[in-house]
């Protein structure tokens, strides 16, 4: 369960080059690596570690490099996965500063970016089947309705993210704290 | 001094842009637009299109471009800088309290209640991201048969294919989709 500087830096990097479209976009990706290819962490941490990213201010892909990098390597690592996550839009974009016109309207970039959207979807669709499933393994009536009921509060506007977490939290908080005290009277 | 004044205006943004993405946008207008005037209202929107773009969060994207746009490159790295600290700081704490008392029950109740939540938020952004994919217009008028992005479409199966079948590694599988778009574009020309 360890990985090196090198490897973290470079997986990270390679990761945050590749990943248009912001907010959880990157999260799924994360975990692939993370999860699956480094066994740094399974995937009940992993989402841990998201809830943890969401609950504070800035970008969702900044925050939970920062927590992945933490947990491989304390404060050390979550500096390495930070500048690793940073650097690739940082050179992007200091580079189209200069030429936006010749990048916005280049036939082949778009090509390629409309290209890139479709598989970035599947690679989120992909990810998000496997979280559901293993979400669902223990905890299945629970699970599904906040499953269920936070989808539709997000989807539909009727909240904004931030309460969403907070009201998914609590109501853990509520439900398996309330079932453990009645336990607790018989 | 300029690249002080960059990192402290981004440091503010920041610390109260919660929620990530588009969030921060507002905050951009305010404090940059309005307030120190340092790109137009026409640049902002042009960044808004550039984050579509390229890779990266928005807010990062528009700290780099704000700051190179105001004092160059080294101007760009400040206030990209300034925009992480506030988080990056916060986190350290909050990950040094979980991963000490990750064992205490209230905190595993809590999360137990996150965890089906935060897989609907992902499912949320993968809806989205694949609405745009798919469709050229978001206007549905249109016959949908000609409204449908036939390489995102292509893409998108492959890549499942790739997952599914193979387990190919996810940045493979997201670079074999510009692959095919740009096959795709060259097909569409000849």
């Amino acid at each position: 369960m360890s990985i090196s500087f090198t490897k973290l830096f470079l997986t990270t990097f390679k990761i945050s080059a590749v990943t248009f479209g912001g907010g959880y976009t990157i999260v799924p990706i994360l975990r692939d690596a993370f999860v699956n290819k480094y066994p740094l962490m399974d995937d009940e941490e992993m989402i841990n570690l998201i809830a943890i990213a969401q609950s504070s201010p800035g970008a969702m892909a900044v925050n939970t490099s920062i927590l992945i990098g933490y947990k491989a390597h304390k404060i050390k690592g979550a500096l390495t996965t930070a500048v690793a996550t940073v650097l690739p839009p940082l050179i992007i974009i200091t580079a189209i500063s200069f030429a936006y016109q010749l990048f916005a309207t280049n036939p082949w970039i778009q090509a390629a970016l409309i290209g890139m959207r479709g598989s970035i979807t599947a690679v989120m669709a992909y990810a998000v089947f496997n979280m559901g499933r293993n979400v669902l393994q223990q905890k299945k009536r629970f699970g599904l309705i906040v499953m269920i009921g936070s989808f539709i509060l997000g989807y539909f506007h009727f909240l904004p993210t931030a309460l969403v977490i907070l009201l998914s939290g609590f109501s853990g908080y509520a439900y398996f704290g309330l079932r453990r005290q009645i336990k607790g009277w018989w | 001094m300029i690249y002080l004044q960059l990192f402290i205006t981004f440091l503010q943004i920041g610390m109260f842009s919660f929620g990530g993405g588009y969030a921060v946008m507002p905050m951009i207008q305010r404090y940059i637009v309005e307030q120190r005037g340092w790109i137009t209202f026409h640049q902002l929107a042009d960044i808004t299109s550039i984050s579509q773009m390229t890779p990266g969060p928005i807010a990062i994207n528009a700290a780099t471009f704000v700051g190179v746009k105001v004092a160059g490159p080294l101007g760009g790295v400040v206030a990209t800088i300034g925009s992480i600290t506030p988080s990056f700081i916060l986190l350290i704490l909050l990950a040094y309290f979980f991963f000490r008392n990750s064992n205490l029950y209230y905190i595993q109740d809590i999360l137990k209640g996150l965890r089906p939540a935060i897989v609907s938020l992902i499912l949320i952004a993968a809806i989205s991201l694949g609405g745009s994919a798919i469709f050229l217009e978001t206007d549905f008028t249109i016959p949908w048969l000609q409204n449908l992005n036939y390489p995102a479409i292509v893409s998108a199966l492959i890549a499942l294919f790739l997952l599914i079948k193979y387990k190919v590694d996810s940045v493979i599988v997201i670079f074999s989709g510009a692959l095919i778009g740009i096959i795709y574009h060259a097909i569409t020309i000849i």
